[in-house]
Protein backbone atom coordinates (compact mmCIF):
# COMPACT_ATOMS: atom_id res chain seq x y z
CA UNK A 1 0.00 0.00 0.00
CA UNK A 2 1.35 3.38 -0.92
CA UNK A 3 1.25 6.07 1.68
CA UNK A 4 -0.05 9.44 0.70
CA UNK A 5 1.51 12.47 2.34
CA UNK A 6 -0.80 14.80 4.18
CA UNK A 7 -1.35 18.03 2.32
CA UNK A 8 0.85 20.85 3.49
CA UNK A 9 -0.79 24.21 4.06
CA UNK A 10 -1.08 26.47 1.05
CA UNK A 11 0.46 29.54 2.59
CA UNK A 12 -0.70 32.86 1.19
CA UNK A 13 1.35 36.02 1.54
CA UNK A 14 -1.10 37.21 4.21
CA UNK A 15 -0.73 34.02 6.28
CA UNK A 16 3.06 33.66 5.91
CA UNK A 17 3.92 35.56 9.12
CA UNK A 18 1.71 33.19 11.12
CA UNK A 19 3.55 30.15 9.77
CA UNK A 20 6.94 31.88 10.19
CA UNK A 21 6.14 32.40 13.87
CA UNK A 22 4.91 28.82 14.23
CA UNK A 23 8.26 27.57 12.93
CA UNK A 24 9.83 29.43 15.87
CA UNK A 25 7.19 27.79 18.11
CA UNK A 26 5.47 31.07 18.73
CA UNK A 27 1.76 31.66 18.33
CA UNK A 28 0.76 35.03 16.91
CA UNK A 29 -2.41 36.70 15.69
CA UNK A 30 -3.11 39.86 13.75
CA UNK A 31 -4.12 42.86 15.79
CA UNK A 32 -5.66 45.94 14.25
CA UNK A 33 -3.62 49.07 14.91
CA UNK A 34 -6.73 51.18 14.46
CA UNK A 35 -9.08 49.63 17.02
CA UNK A 36 -7.09 46.88 18.72
CA UNK A 37 -9.33 44.03 17.54
CA UNK A 38 -7.61 40.64 17.27
CA UNK A 39 -8.29 38.74 14.11
CA UNK A 40 -7.60 35.40 12.49
CA UNK A 41 -7.13 34.16 9.81
CA UNK A 42 -5.10 36.93 8.23
CA UNK A 43 -6.88 39.72 6.39
CA UNK A 44 -5.47 42.89 4.91
CA UNK A 45 -7.95 45.14 6.66
CA UNK A 46 -10.04 45.27 9.79
CA UNK A 47 -13.72 44.55 9.12
CA UNK A 48 -14.61 46.52 12.25
CA UNK A 49 -12.84 49.88 11.66
CA UNK A 50 -11.54 49.30 8.09
CA UNK A 51 -7.99 50.24 9.09
CA UNK A 52 -5.26 48.64 7.00
CA UNK A 53 -2.70 49.01 9.77
CA UNK A 54 -2.01 45.96 11.87
CA UNK A 55 0.71 44.05 13.65
CA UNK A 56 1.26 40.35 14.21
CA UNK A 57 1.46 40.05 17.99
CA UNK A 58 2.32 37.12 20.14
CA UNK A 59 -0.60 35.59 22.01
CA UNK A 60 -0.72 33.39 25.08
CA UNK A 61 -1.63 30.21 23.25
CA UNK A 62 -4.26 29.58 25.90
CA UNK A 63 -7.95 29.48 25.26
CA UNK A 64 -11.03 27.30 25.24
CA UNK A 65 -12.73 25.10 22.68
CA UNK A 66 -15.36 27.30 21.00
CA UNK A 67 -16.69 24.57 18.72
CA UNK A 68 -15.63 21.30 17.21
CA UNK A 69 -16.45 18.92 14.39
CA UNK A 70 -15.38 15.29 14.29
CA UNK A 71 -14.28 14.29 10.82
CA UNK A 72 -15.35 10.76 9.91
CA UNK A 73 -15.54 10.98 6.14
CA UNK A 74 -12.18 10.49 4.44
CA UNK A 75 -12.00 13.50 2.16
CA UNK A 76 -8.28 13.04 1.59
CA UNK A 77 -6.52 9.66 1.55
CA UNK A 78 -3.76 10.88 3.85
CA UNK A 79 -6.30 11.16 6.67
CA UNK A 80 -7.70 7.64 6.23
CA UNK A 81 -5.78 6.28 9.22
CA UNK A 82 -6.81 9.19 11.44
CA UNK A 83 -10.58 9.25 11.22
CA UNK A 84 -12.37 10.07 13.37
CA UNK A 85 -10.30 13.14 14.18
CA UNK A 86 -11.38 16.49 15.62
CA UNK A 87 -11.25 19.86 13.97
CA UNK A 88 -11.66 22.53 16.63
CA UNK A 89 -12.17 26.25 16.79
CA UNK A 90 -10.24 27.61 19.75
CA UNK A 91 -11.19 30.95 21.22
CA UNK A 92 -7.95 32.38 22.53
CA UNK A 93 -7.89 34.31 25.78
CA UNK A 94 -7.12 37.40 23.65
CA UNK A 95 -10.33 36.89 21.66
CA UNK A 96 -9.21 35.67 18.23
CA UNK A 97 -10.55 32.30 17.10
CA UNK A 98 -8.28 29.75 15.46
CA UNK A 99 -9.20 26.68 13.47
CA UNK A 100 -6.96 23.79 14.46
CA UNK A 101 -6.77 20.20 15.65
CA UNK A 102 -6.98 18.99 19.23
CA UNK A 103 -4.36 16.41 20.18
CA UNK A 104 -3.97 14.21 23.27
CA UNK A 105 -7.74 14.02 23.73
CA UNK A 106 -10.08 11.17 22.78
CA UNK A 107 -12.83 12.55 20.56
CA UNK A 108 -15.56 11.42 22.96
CA UNK A 109 -14.09 13.65 25.66
CA UNK A 110 -14.19 16.80 23.55
CA UNK A 111 -16.40 19.51 25.03
CA UNK A 112 -17.17 23.09 24.16
CA UNK A 113 -15.52 25.29 26.76
CA UNK A 114 -12.69 22.92 27.64
CA UNK A 115 -9.45 24.78 28.41
CA UNK A 116 -6.69 24.16 25.89
CA UNK A 117 -3.15 25.32 25.14
CA UNK A 118 -1.05 25.46 22.01
CA UNK A 119 1.47 22.81 21.00
CA UNK A 120 3.64 22.90 17.90
CA UNK A 121 3.72 20.08 15.39
CA UNK A 122 6.82 20.24 13.17
CA UNK A 123 5.40 18.41 10.17
CA UNK A 124 8.43 19.13 7.93
CA UNK A 125 11.68 21.02 8.56
CA UNK A 126 9.98 24.05 6.99
CA UNK A 127 6.40 23.77 8.16
CA UNK A 128 5.08 23.79 11.71
CA UNK A 129 1.39 23.56 12.55
CA UNK A 130 0.12 25.08 15.78
CA UNK A 131 -2.29 22.62 17.39
CA UNK A 132 -3.96 22.49 20.78
CA UNK A 133 -4.16 20.03 23.67
CA UNK A 134 -6.25 19.97 26.83
CA UNK A 135 -4.86 22.19 29.56
CA UNK A 136 -4.30 20.40 32.83
CA UNK B 1 -53.33 49.76 4.58
CA UNK B 2 -52.85 49.76 0.80
CA UNK B 3 -51.15 46.81 -0.78
CA UNK B 4 -47.50 46.97 -1.80
CA UNK B 5 -47.38 48.00 -5.47
CA UNK B 6 -45.59 44.82 -6.52
CA UNK B 7 -47.65 42.42 -4.43
CA UNK B 8 -49.11 39.86 -6.79
CA UNK B 9 -47.89 41.83 -9.82
CA UNK B 10 -46.09 38.82 -11.23
CA UNK B 11 -46.45 35.07 -11.07
CA UNK B 12 -44.61 31.85 -11.68
CA UNK B 13 -46.25 30.55 -14.85
CA UNK B 14 -43.99 27.68 -15.82
CA UNK B 15 -42.03 24.98 -14.02
CA UNK B 16 -39.40 22.76 -15.59
CA UNK B 17 -37.69 19.95 -13.72
CA UNK B 18 -35.29 17.68 -15.63
CA UNK B 19 -34.55 14.14 -14.50
CA UNK B 20 -32.67 14.45 -11.22
CA UNK B 21 -29.87 12.55 -9.52
CA UNK B 22 -27.56 10.06 -11.17
CA UNK B 23 -28.15 11.33 -14.70
CA UNK B 24 -24.94 11.39 -16.67
CA UNK B 25 -25.91 12.16 -20.25
CA UNK B 26 -25.80 15.95 -20.06
CA UNK B 27 -23.49 18.62 -18.71
CA UNK B 28 -24.62 21.58 -16.62
CA UNK B 29 -25.53 23.76 -19.60
CA UNK B 30 -27.39 20.84 -21.19
CA UNK B 31 -29.48 20.48 -18.04
CA UNK B 32 -30.15 24.23 -18.02
CA UNK B 33 -31.34 24.18 -21.63
CA UNK B 34 -33.66 21.26 -20.93
CA UNK B 35 -35.03 22.84 -17.76
CA UNK B 36 -35.93 26.06 -19.61
CA UNK B 37 -37.53 24.07 -22.46
CA UNK B 38 -39.62 22.09 -19.95
CA UNK B 39 -40.66 25.27 -18.15
CA UNK B 40 -41.69 26.94 -21.41
CA UNK B 41 -43.66 23.83 -22.43
CA UNK B 42 -45.34 23.78 -19.05
CA UNK B 43 -46.39 27.42 -19.45
CA UNK B 44 -47.43 26.91 -23.07
CA UNK B 45 -44.85 29.45 -24.22
CA UNK B 46 -42.22 29.38 -26.93
CA UNK B 47 -38.56 30.34 -26.87
CA UNK B 48 -39.44 33.55 -28.71
CA UNK B 49 -41.60 34.61 -25.78
CA UNK B 50 -38.62 34.78 -23.43
CA UNK B 51 -37.03 38.18 -23.05
CA UNK B 52 -35.23 37.69 -19.74
CA UNK B 53 -32.77 35.09 -18.50
CA UNK B 54 -31.38 34.83 -14.98
CA UNK B 55 -28.95 32.03 -14.24
CA UNK B 56 -27.57 30.59 -11.02
CA UNK B 57 -24.62 28.48 -12.13
CA UNK B 58 -23.91 25.36 -10.08
CA UNK B 59 -20.42 24.26 -9.14
CA UNK B 60 -19.69 22.52 -12.43
CA UNK B 61 -20.32 25.62 -14.52
CA UNK B 62 -16.76 26.50 -13.50
CA UNK B 63 -15.65 30.09 -13.72
CA UNK B 64 -18.37 31.01 -16.14
CA UNK B 65 -18.85 34.61 -15.16
CA UNK B 66 -21.15 35.13 -18.14
CA UNK B 67 -23.25 32.04 -17.57
CA UNK B 68 -26.52 33.63 -18.70
CA UNK B 69 -24.91 34.62 -22.02
CA UNK B 70 -23.50 31.10 -22.44
CA UNK B 71 -26.96 29.68 -21.87
CA UNK B 72 -28.55 32.21 -24.23
CA UNK B 73 -26.16 31.09 -26.98
CA UNK B 74 -26.59 27.40 -26.17
CA UNK B 75 -30.34 27.58 -26.64
CA UNK B 76 -30.43 30.12 -29.42
CA UNK B 77 -32.27 32.86 -27.58
CA UNK B 78 -32.45 36.17 -29.43
CA UNK B 79 -33.30 39.71 -28.39
CA UNK B 80 -33.19 39.32 -24.62
CA UNK B 81 -33.77 42.50 -22.68
CA UNK B 82 -32.61 41.17 -19.29
CA UNK B 83 -29.69 38.85 -18.59
CA UNK B 84 -27.67 38.15 -15.45
CA UNK B 85 -25.62 35.47 -13.76
CA UNK B 86 -26.27 35.49 -10.03
CA UNK B 87 -24.74 33.75 -7.09
CA UNK B 88 -25.90 34.01 -3.50
CA UNK B 89 -25.45 30.28 -3.07
CA UNK B 90 -28.69 28.63 -2.04
CA UNK B 91 -30.39 32.01 -1.66
CA UNK B 92 -30.08 32.68 -5.38
CA UNK B 93 -33.25 30.90 -6.53
CA UNK B 94 -35.66 33.11 -4.59
CA UNK B 95 -33.47 36.14 -5.33
CA UNK B 96 -33.64 35.50 -9.10
CA UNK B 97 -37.42 35.43 -8.90
CA UNK B 98 -37.37 38.67 -6.91
CA UNK B 99 -35.27 40.38 -9.57
CA UNK B 100 -37.54 39.01 -12.28
CA UNK B 101 -40.60 40.47 -10.52
CA UNK B 102 -38.88 43.84 -10.22
CA UNK B 103 -37.73 43.85 -13.85
CA UNK B 104 -41.24 42.98 -15.05
CA UNK B 105 -42.76 45.74 -12.89
CA UNK B 106 -40.21 48.20 -14.28
CA UNK B 107 -41.03 47.23 -17.84
CA UNK B 108 -37.53 45.93 -18.54
CA UNK B 109 -38.79 42.48 -19.47
CA UNK B 110 -42.08 40.61 -19.71
CA UNK B 111 -41.18 36.93 -19.44
CA UNK B 112 -38.12 35.82 -17.49
CA UNK B 113 -36.64 32.35 -17.11
CA UNK B 114 -34.84 31.73 -13.80
CA UNK B 115 -32.55 28.72 -14.02
CA UNK B 116 -30.29 26.54 -11.91
CA UNK B 117 -28.37 23.50 -13.09
CA UNK B 118 -25.41 21.41 -12.03
CA UNK B 119 -23.76 18.09 -12.84
CA UNK B 120 -21.28 17.25 -10.06
CA UNK B 121 -21.94 13.49 -10.06
CA UNK B 122 -19.73 11.41 -12.34
CA UNK B 123 -20.64 8.00 -13.73
CA UNK B 124 -19.31 5.01 -11.77
CA UNK B 125 -15.68 4.40 -12.71
CA UNK B 126 -14.59 1.22 -14.48
CA UNK B 127 -13.74 -1.62 -12.13
CA UNK B 128 -10.59 -1.08 -10.10
CA UNK B 129 -10.57 2.67 -10.62
CA UNK B 130 -11.45 4.82 -7.66
CA UNK B 131 -13.50 7.93 -8.05
CA UNK B 132 -15.28 10.36 -5.82
CA UNK B 133 -17.81 13.05 -6.44
CA UNK B 134 -15.95 15.01 -3.79
CA UNK B 135 -13.31 15.71 -6.41
CA UNK B 136 -15.66 18.02 -8.23
CA UNK B 137 -15.94 20.19 -5.17
CA UNK B 138 -12.24 20.81 -4.68
CA UNK B 139 -12.53 20.05 -0.98
CA UNK B 140 -8.82 20.37 -0.18
CA UNK B 141 -7.53 23.89 -0.25
CA UNK B 142 -5.85 26.69 1.64
CA UNK B 143 -3.88 26.45 4.83
CA UNK B 144 -6.81 24.63 6.47
CA UNK B 145 -6.21 21.46 4.44
CA UNK B 146 -3.17 20.71 6.61
CA UNK B 147 -5.60 20.31 9.52
CA UNK B 148 -7.86 17.94 7.63
CA UNK B 149 -10.59 20.57 7.52
CA UNK B 150 -12.45 19.89 4.31
CA UNK B 151 -15.75 20.95 2.87
CA UNK B 152 -18.99 22.63 3.75
CA UNK B 153 -20.14 19.73 5.95
CA UNK B 154 -17.40 20.59 8.44
CA UNK B 155 -18.14 24.31 8.27
CA UNK B 156 -21.79 23.70 9.10
CA UNK B 157 -20.94 21.10 11.73
CA UNK B 158 -19.03 23.72 13.73
CA UNK B 159 -22.09 25.99 13.75
CA UNK B 160 -24.52 23.16 14.53
CA UNK B 161 -22.37 22.14 17.50
CA UNK B 162 -22.67 25.68 18.90
CA UNK B 163 -26.45 25.54 18.52
CA UNK B 164 -26.53 22.20 20.34
CA UNK B 165 -24.38 23.56 23.16
CA UNK B 166 -26.27 26.82 23.50
CA UNK B 167 -29.85 25.64 23.10
CA UNK B 168 -29.73 21.97 23.96
CA UNK B 169 -30.52 20.79 20.44
CA UNK B 170 -29.94 17.03 20.30
CA UNK B 171 -28.98 14.39 17.79
CA UNK B 172 -32.56 13.11 17.99
CA UNK B 173 -33.84 16.56 16.99
CA UNK B 174 -31.64 16.55 13.90
CA UNK B 175 -32.70 13.00 13.11
CA UNK B 176 -36.39 13.77 13.38
CA UNK B 177 -36.03 16.40 10.63
CA UNK B 178 -34.50 13.74 8.39
CA UNK B 179 -37.24 11.24 9.24
CA UNK B 180 -40.10 13.73 8.65
CA UNK B 181 -38.72 14.80 5.28
CA UNK B 182 -38.10 11.21 4.24
CA UNK B 183 -41.75 10.45 4.93
CA UNK B 184 -42.66 13.26 2.53
CA UNK B 185 -40.16 11.96 -0.05
CA UNK B 186 -41.74 8.52 0.14
CA UNK B 187 -44.87 10.21 -1.27
CA UNK B 188 -42.98 12.04 -4.04
CA UNK B 189 -42.30 9.89 -7.14
CA UNK B 190 -39.68 12.40 -8.29
CA UNK B 191 -37.64 12.08 -5.09
CA UNK B 192 -34.32 10.27 -5.20
CA UNK B 193 -35.28 8.67 -1.85
CA UNK B 194 -38.87 7.86 -2.87
CA UNK B 195 -38.42 4.14 -2.32
CA UNK B 196 -36.27 4.36 0.79
CA UNK B 197 -38.12 4.73 4.12
CA UNK B 198 -36.14 5.97 7.11
CA UNK B 199 -36.68 5.38 10.83
CA UNK B 200 -35.00 7.33 13.61
CA UNK B 201 -33.10 4.15 14.47
CA UNK B 202 -31.79 3.86 10.94
CA UNK B 203 -30.84 7.53 11.06
CA UNK B 204 -28.73 6.95 14.15
CA UNK B 205 -27.11 3.92 12.56
CA UNK B 206 -26.27 5.72 9.33
CA UNK B 207 -22.60 6.55 9.01
CA UNK B 208 -21.15 9.73 10.34
CA UNK B 209 -19.96 12.26 7.81
CA UNK B 210 -18.78 15.02 10.08
CA UNK B 211 -20.11 14.75 13.61
CA UNK B 212 -22.75 15.90 14.54
CA UNK B 213 -23.91 15.13 11.00
CA UNK B 214 -24.83 11.63 9.93
CA UNK B 215 -25.20 10.84 6.24
CA UNK B 216 -28.92 11.65 6.44
CA UNK B 217 -28.33 15.08 7.97
CA UNK B 218 -26.74 16.17 4.70
CA UNK B 219 -28.51 17.10 1.48
CA UNK B 220 -28.24 14.91 -1.56
CA UNK B 221 -25.98 15.60 -4.49
CA UNK B 222 -27.89 15.75 -7.76
CA UNK B 223 -27.26 16.23 -11.42
CA UNK B 224 -30.09 18.12 -13.04
CA UNK B 225 -31.65 21.40 -14.01
CA UNK B 226 -34.63 23.38 -12.76
CA UNK B 227 -36.24 26.48 -14.22
CA UNK B 228 -39.26 28.64 -13.60
CA UNK B 229 -40.87 31.19 -15.90
CA UNK B 230 -41.88 34.45 -14.24
CA UNK B 231 -44.27 36.77 -16.05
CA UNK B 232 -46.82 39.46 -15.28
CA UNK B 233 -49.91 38.41 -13.34
CA UNK B 234 -52.07 39.47 -16.25
CA UNK B 235 -50.19 37.30 -18.72
CA UNK B 236 -50.01 34.40 -16.28
CA UNK B 237 -53.80 34.38 -16.00
CA UNK B 238 -54.02 33.74 -19.74
CA UNK B 239 -51.68 30.75 -19.63
CA UNK B 240 -52.59 27.15 -19.01
CA UNK B 241 -51.17 26.46 -15.52
CA UNK B 242 -52.79 28.12 -12.50
CA UNK B 243 -50.69 31.20 -11.67
CA UNK B 244 -48.52 31.10 -8.56
CA UNK B 245 -48.40 34.72 -7.52
CA UNK B 246 -45.45 36.35 -5.82
CA UNK B 247 -47.17 38.06 -2.91
CA UNK B 248 -44.17 39.00 -0.79
CA UNK B 249 -40.40 38.94 -1.10
CA UNK B 250 -37.32 40.07 0.78
CA UNK B 251 -33.71 39.24 1.48
CA UNK B 252 -31.58 39.25 4.63
CA UNK B 253 -27.85 38.83 4.92
CA UNK B 254 -26.58 39.00 8.49
CA UNK B 255 -22.82 38.91 7.91
CA UNK B 256 -20.37 38.14 10.66
CA UNK B 257 -19.78 34.72 12.17
CA UNK B 258 -22.79 32.37 12.04
CA UNK B 259 -21.38 30.66 15.14
CA UNK B 260 -22.19 33.85 17.03
CA UNK B 261 -25.58 34.66 15.55
CA UNK B 262 -26.75 31.01 15.22
CA UNK B 263 -29.40 32.53 12.98
CA UNK B 264 -30.33 32.75 9.34
CA UNK B 265 -31.12 35.96 7.47
CA UNK B 266 -34.79 35.12 7.92
CA UNK B 267 -34.63 37.29 11.02
CA UNK B 268 -34.20 40.25 8.63
CA UNK B 269 -36.25 39.07 5.66
CA UNK B 270 -39.41 37.72 7.29
CA UNK B 271 -40.96 41.00 8.39
CA UNK B 272 -40.73 42.88 5.07
CA UNK B 273 -41.72 39.78 3.09
CA UNK B 274 -44.85 39.15 5.14
CA UNK B 275 -45.71 42.84 5.31
CA UNK B 276 -45.57 43.03 1.52
CA UNK B 277 -47.65 39.88 1.19
CA UNK B 278 -50.23 41.15 3.65
CA UNK B 279 -50.37 37.81 5.42
CA UNK B 280 -49.10 36.42 8.70
CA UNK B 281 -47.35 33.20 9.62
CA UNK B 282 -50.73 31.75 10.60
CA UNK B 283 -51.89 32.11 6.97
CA UNK B 284 -49.07 29.92 5.66
CA UNK B 285 -50.26 26.47 4.51
CA UNK B 286 -47.07 25.13 2.99
CA UNK B 287 -43.51 25.74 4.19
CA UNK B 288 -40.59 25.01 1.88
CA UNK B 289 -37.34 25.76 3.69
CA UNK B 290 -33.84 25.57 2.35
CA UNK B 291 -32.37 22.39 3.82
CA UNK B 292 -28.71 21.87 3.08
CA UNK B 293 -28.70 20.12 6.47
CA UNK B 294 -31.31 19.03 8.99
CA UNK B 295 -29.81 21.70 11.24
CA UNK B 296 -30.64 24.45 8.74
CA UNK B 297 -34.33 23.52 8.92
CA UNK B 298 -34.32 23.81 12.72
CA UNK B 299 -32.67 27.24 12.63
CA UNK B 300 -34.95 28.50 9.86
CA UNK B 301 -38.13 27.37 11.64
CA UNK B 302 -36.95 29.37 14.65
CA UNK B 303 -36.08 32.45 12.66
CA UNK B 304 -39.44 32.68 10.90
CA UNK B 305 -41.09 32.41 14.29
CA UNK B 306 -42.78 29.02 14.02
CA UNK B 307 -41.24 28.48 17.47
CA UNK B 308 -39.09 30.51 19.83
CA UNK B 309 -35.37 30.95 19.18
CA UNK B 310 -33.57 27.85 20.35
CA UNK B 311 -36.78 25.80 20.41
CA UNK B 312 -36.44 24.42 16.89
CA UNK B 313 -35.25 21.06 18.19
CA UNK B 314 -38.13 20.45 20.62
CA UNK B 315 -40.52 21.82 17.94
CA UNK B 316 -39.56 19.19 15.37
CA UNK B 317 -39.48 16.56 18.13
CA UNK B 318 -43.25 17.00 18.44
CA UNK B 319 -43.28 15.44 14.97
CA UNK B 320 -45.38 18.26 13.58
CA UNK B 321 -43.55 18.78 10.28
CA UNK B 322 -44.16 15.44 8.54
CA UNK B 323 -47.22 14.28 6.58
CA UNK B 324 -50.33 14.59 8.80
CA UNK B 325 -48.49 17.02 11.09
CA UNK B 326 -49.89 20.46 11.84
CA UNK B 327 -47.19 22.24 9.78
CA UNK B 328 -46.37 20.95 6.30
CA UNK B 329 -42.60 21.47 5.91
CA UNK B 330 -40.56 20.45 2.86
CA UNK B 331 -43.40 18.46 1.43
CA UNK B 332 -41.48 16.90 -1.44
CA UNK B 333 -38.77 15.57 0.85
CA UNK B 334 -36.63 18.65 0.42
CA UNK B 335 -33.02 18.60 -0.59
CA UNK B 336 -32.34 15.99 2.07
CA UNK B 337 -34.49 13.41 0.31
CA UNK B 338 -35.84 14.56 -3.08
CA UNK B 339 -33.12 16.31 -5.08
CA UNK B 340 -30.61 19.08 -4.55
CA UNK B 341 -31.06 21.98 -6.94
CA UNK B 342 -29.87 24.56 -4.45
CA UNK B 343 -32.78 26.89 -3.66
CA UNK B 344 -34.77 25.78 -6.69
CA UNK B 345 -35.88 22.63 -4.88
CA UNK B 346 -38.04 24.48 -2.31
CA UNK B 347 -39.31 26.90 -5.00
CA UNK B 348 -40.41 24.05 -7.24
CA UNK B 349 -42.21 22.19 -4.47
CA UNK B 350 -44.10 25.34 -3.49
CA UNK B 351 -45.29 25.67 -7.09
CA UNK B 352 -46.36 22.00 -7.16
CA UNK B 353 -48.30 22.38 -3.90
CA UNK B 354 -49.98 25.70 -4.74
CA UNK B 355 -51.11 24.29 -8.09
CA UNK B 356 -52.54 21.28 -6.29
CA UNK B 357 -50.31 18.91 -8.23
CA UNK B 358 -48.84 17.19 -5.15
CA UNK B 359 -50.64 13.87 -5.66
CA UNK B 360 -50.14 11.63 -2.65
CA UNK B 361 -48.31 14.40 -0.81
CA UNK B 362 -50.72 17.23 -1.61
CA UNK B 363 -51.41 19.45 1.38
CA UNK B 364 -55.24 19.86 1.65
CA UNK B 365 -55.25 23.62 2.17
CA UNK B 366 -52.70 25.13 -0.18
CA UNK B 367 -53.36 28.84 -0.63
CA UNK B 368 -50.15 30.38 0.72
CA UNK B 369 -46.59 29.04 0.68
CA UNK B 370 -43.46 30.31 2.39
CA UNK B 371 -40.19 29.61 0.58
CA UNK B 372 -36.71 30.27 1.91
CA UNK B 373 -33.28 30.24 0.34
CA UNK B 374 -30.04 30.08 2.26
CA UNK B 375 -26.47 30.31 1.01
CA UNK B 376 -23.00 29.96 2.42
CA UNK B 377 -23.07 29.00 6.07
CA UNK B 378 -26.27 30.79 7.11
CA UNK B 379 -24.65 33.67 5.19
CA UNK B 380 -27.27 34.72 2.65
CA UNK B 381 -31.04 34.44 2.83
CA UNK B 382 -34.01 35.13 0.62
CA UNK B 383 -37.75 34.81 1.23
CA UNK B 384 -40.75 34.39 -1.04
CA UNK B 385 -44.38 34.36 0.02
CA UNK B 386 -46.33 32.74 -2.82
CA UNK B 387 -50.08 32.44 -3.22
CA UNK B 388 -52.83 31.04 -5.41
CA UNK B 389 -54.84 34.23 -5.16
CA UNK B 390 -53.51 37.72 -5.79
CA UNK B 391 -56.65 39.50 -4.61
Amino acid sequence: MTTVAKPLPQISAEMAPWFDAARRHELVAQRCAGCGTWRFPARDLCSRCLSRDFAWERVSGRGTVFSFAVMHQVYHPAFAAEVPYPVVVVELDEGARMLSNLVDCPVDQLRIGMPVEVVFDDVTPDVTLPKFRPRR
Amino acid sequence: MPHHALRGSAAIAGLGITPQGKVYDRNAIGFAVDAVKLALDDAGLAREDLDGLLVNPGLTWGDMGMGSFQLQQAMGLRNLRLSATMNLGGATACAMIQHAVQAIAAGLATTVACVFSDAPLKPPAPRGEKTSSAGAYGFARGWEQAYGYFGVNAMYALVARRHMARYGTTQDHLGLVAVAQRRWANRNPRAQMHDAPLTLDEYHRSRWIVEPFHLFDCCLVSNGGLAVIVTSAERARNLRPPPVYVLGMAQGHLGGDPSDTLASGAVLAKEPAFRMAGVTLADVDVVELYDCYTFTVIVTLEDYGFCAKGEGGPFVAEQVTGPDGKLAVNTGGGQLASFYMWGMTPVSEAVVQLRGDGGERQVPKHDVALVSGNGGVLSTHSTLVLGRDAA
